[in-house]
């Protein structure tokens, strides 16, 4: 059977096919439709889960693997900074059922804060990792992963990136395995990290190493494909497919699956053979600098950047300094379009009025509220990663307070980013007497990634009802004396509480409760939100075209230039009524409202 | 040996490009083609650009294709048209839906959307313009464009002999499968090559 299935598809397929047990992961891009896919497919022989954050997701599966099950840990490349804690140990006692740590690097930043390499991280973990060049060997390599991080007592690193995780091509399926849970026996030497037994665990990480790279050496994941002997290229991931496309049958190729441990005896052989020898590789000289630091003459990243995504323009531009033709045209027409809040998006109506605010610094963080730097609300001011609104702002807060900023600091993140890290970085700011408002955006579900389950939503990542964390309880047991909850598409109720907690010397909090615009409602959505979906309409002999609602920055509003007036689209508006609150001439209503 | 042929599709986010190279990469591969798809998304669910390349053929190496390399540009919108403009050869051909959505930089008045847009692709490049937003309302959901557009550009690709409608009935919801069926003939119908 073959199937055309996304890279994140085919490692789902291959959870399967390896017999994992046990897989966890928290939503990243490009890393999430691997759990989804599980969930939605395998549920029944995996047991798969949404955690809170990644070192969470980790843990978890750290613990499956102990107890003598195959698991996985899947998370997009910053995702893995958060479980760096636990990898790194774990790294030292190794596994008991086989453990597969996806990473899902994005180079050219589609979607992330940054394009670390995380190749570093197997090379600092001192872990082995595979690296698939397309949706086949992402299945095969989970499969692979699992024997191998049986076979050599370590956790695997599965590095993707986003060209493999969202680049379809085609899979040929093999059977499931059927693995048996190992039964479960106290091993507290090996797990127990105290002294003196600790001590034994890094010279066996040095060993197995050893082991791994006379593998590396050996193994069919290390291939030559052989053109003749003028020119030689080594590459792996999503670049060798760059590099097939730009040499053809013009180079000979040592194409790695396994690129850590490296097979440095296979690539002296391959470098002794070859005139000239290119290492081609995407973001950083991972592989080169070792290749150098072995003494073997190679070019890398003098000709090929180690920016942003590659592509076969990149290398060819790079190494032949060819270009292809193009038409010519004027590309100054092009208006950008930048990511935007949805239509009914709950968070327009808070940040049209929080960015009327003068004297107030934004602490964004990541999600769909990081779109509120954009235009029309230029609102933001800063973010850094998961969890960091309430912190940061603290101590920019902190700051601003004893050296007499007018400026007052207003920390914002989402109710997954809350569970997410956001519940310490608002601990933080409460422990430490901040005078920082914290707004936590509830839009009941994780938004950006594409409607995740989370903590607060009520069902897990295979549909089962779930306890609801109420995080209006959790803000009260923090320490906030100063908690409100608004409905953030009344726009004076947002100005009045925006007003009612910068009032205070001390923390104070604003949870805005509304479904995201897409979401699929819940039962009990349905009951606390009703039906509130019915689009709106401009009356054309009031609308005076201001373009006053244009400002709230809404894609259902269209303005005719001919006729000066605004209309909507009635596909795309559900009815949120910010545009009914923004506009001067009492211009637009709710479909089927009189007068 | 079968030389590989690139398309791009390209729009705004929420116009159905990803399900249109979804039906037609599966099509490919059914006929026995070897297909390479790759999508960017951004962040946001909506109202960014999207774009999708298909690359097919005997064997096909890169997911994705540089500048200059396409042989068919299907552009759900005209801004995105423009520009994605750059990525076809200079020969190749442009389908061009004369639609039009404001981007969140127009709507706040930060940037005007050029009425030079049309003209201007249609100066530099061989594009044949349609309005399938209309030919999918006559059909009964103005949704359905992006089955009208993928029927044009099966007529380009000359690969109208394909089992198209098993590739329809594969990969959207039951209830919409007559409609798009619909939908993929008027398109096909609706440009000549």
């Amino acid at each position: 059977m073959k199937q055309i299935l996304t890279g994140n598809e085919a490692v789902a397929r291959g959870a399967l096919e390896a017999g994992v047990g046990f897989a966890s992961a928290y939503p990243g891009t490009p890393s999430t439709e691997i759990l989804e896919n599980i969930g939605e497919k395998y549920s029944d022989t995996i047991i798969c889960e949404w955690a809170p954050n990644e070192k969470v997701a980790m843990e978890a599966a750290i613990g499956a693997s102990v107890m003598g099950a195959r698991s996985m840990a899947v998370m997009k490349h910053v995702g893995v900074n958060v479980a760096a804690d636990p990898l790194f140990t774990f790294a030292y006692t190794g596994v008991t059922g086989g453990m597969v740590l996806v990473s899902a690097d994005d180079p050219g930043q589609h979607s992330s804060q940054n394009e670390q390499d995380n190749r570093n991280y197997a090379k600092s973990a001192k872990i082995l990792m595979l690296e698939p060049s397309n949706s086949q060997e992402a299945k095969d390599m989970v499969v692979i992963g699992m024997e191998l991080s049986e076979q050599f007592d370590s956790p695997v690193l599965l590095r993707m990136t986003t060209r493999i995780c969202h680049s379809k091509s085609i899979v040929e399926f093999g059977e499931p395995k059927a693995v048996k849970v190992i039964p479960y026996k106290k091993n507290y030497a090996k797990y127990g990290i105290m002294f003196p037994e600790i001590l034994k665990l890094h010279p066996k990480v040095e060993q197995r190493l050893k082991l791994a790279e006379e593998y590396s050496n050996a193994s069919s994941l290390n291939v030559e494909e052989w053109n003749g002997s003028k020119v030689g290229v080594i590459s792996a991931g999503v670049a060798y497919q760059y590099a097939k496309e730009v040499f053809g049958d013009k180079a000979s190729y040592l194409k790695l699956g396994m690129t850590y441990p490296l097979p440095m005896a296979k690539i002296l052989a391959f470098a002794d053979k070859v005139d000239k020898l290119y290492v081609i590789e995407e973001l950083e000289p991972f592989m080169e600098e070792q290749i150098k630091a072995a003494g073997i003459d190679c070019v890398g990243k003098e000709l090929i950047t180690s920016i942003g995504e590659l592509n076969p323009d990149i290398v060819k531009k790079a190494i032949f300094n060819e270009e292809n033709n193009i038409l010519t045209f004027n590309k100054g027409l092009v208006t950008q379009r930048p990511a935007t809040f949805c239509a009914g998006c709950p968070h327009r109506g808070f940040f049209y009025q929080l960015a009327k605010e003068k004297n107030i610094v934004i602490s964004s963080d990541i999600g769909c509220y990081g779109l509120s730097g954009n235009a029309p609300y230029h609102a933001k001011d800063f973010a850094f990663c998961m969890g960091s609104g309430f912190s940061s702002a603290h101590g920019a807060a902190k700051v601003a307070q004893k050296h007499g900023a007018q400026q007052r600091l207003v920390g914002v993140m989402g109710d997954s980013t809350f569970f997410h890290s956001g519940m310490t970085s608002m601990l933080d700011a409460v422990y430490n007497n901040s005078n920082t408002l914290m707004c936590i955006l509830d839009n009941r579900i994780t938004g950006m990634t594409g409607h995740q389950e989370n903590p607060g939503s009520g069902f897990t990542l295979d549909g089962e009802a779930s306890t609801v964390t109420d995080i209006y309880q959790v803000v009260k047991a923090l320490g906030v004396k100063h908690i409100r909850v608004i409905n953030p598409l009344k726009l004076q109720d947002v100005k009045d509480a925006v007003n009612w907690g910068l009032s205070f010397d001390e923390p104070a909090v604003i949870i805005t409760r509304w479904p995201c615009a897409l979401k699929k409602l819940s039962q009990a959505d349905k009951a606390e939100f009703g039906n509130y979906k019915i689009p709106v309409t401009v009356e054309a002999d009031k609308c005076i075209g201001c373009k006053a609602c244009m400002r709230a920055g809404c894609p259902a509003l269209i303005y005719n230039m001919e006729k000066r007036k605004v209309t909507t689209d009635a596909v795309q508006c559900i009815g949120c009524e910010v545009c009914i609150q923004v506009c001067p001439k009492k211009a637009i209503k709710k479909v089927g409202a009189g007068e | 040996m079968r030389e590989t042929k690139n398309i791009i599709l390209c729009g705004v986010g929420g116009q159905g490009t990803i399900l249109t190279s979804k039906v037609l990469s599966n099509c490919l591969m059914k006929a026995g083609y070897d297909v390479k798809m790759s999508e960017v998304h951004g962040m946001a669910q909506r109202g960014g650009s999207v774009t999708t390349q298909v690359r097919f053929g005997d064997y096909v190496h890169s997911p994705i294709m540089g500048k200059g390399s396409a042989d068919i540009l299907v552009a759900f919108e005209k801004m995105e048209a423009l520009r994605y403009l750059d990525m076809i050869k200079p020969e190749g051909k442009v389908i061009l839906n004369d639609y039009e959505i404001a981007s969140s930089t127009v709507l706040a008045g930060e940037e005007e959307y050029s009425s030079l847009i049309l003209e201007e692709v249609t100066n530099a490049a061989n594009a044949s313009v349609l309005n399938a937003c209309k030919i999918a309302g006559n059909i009964g959901n103005v949704k359905a464009m992006n089955i009208v557009l993928l029927g044009c550009l099966v007529k380009f690709m000359n690969l109208g002999e394909l089992d198209w409608d098993t590739a329809i009935r594969e990969n959207v919801k039951p209830s919409l499968v007559d409609l798009n069926i619909k939908a993929f003939y008027a398109g096909l119908g609706a440009v000549s090559n």
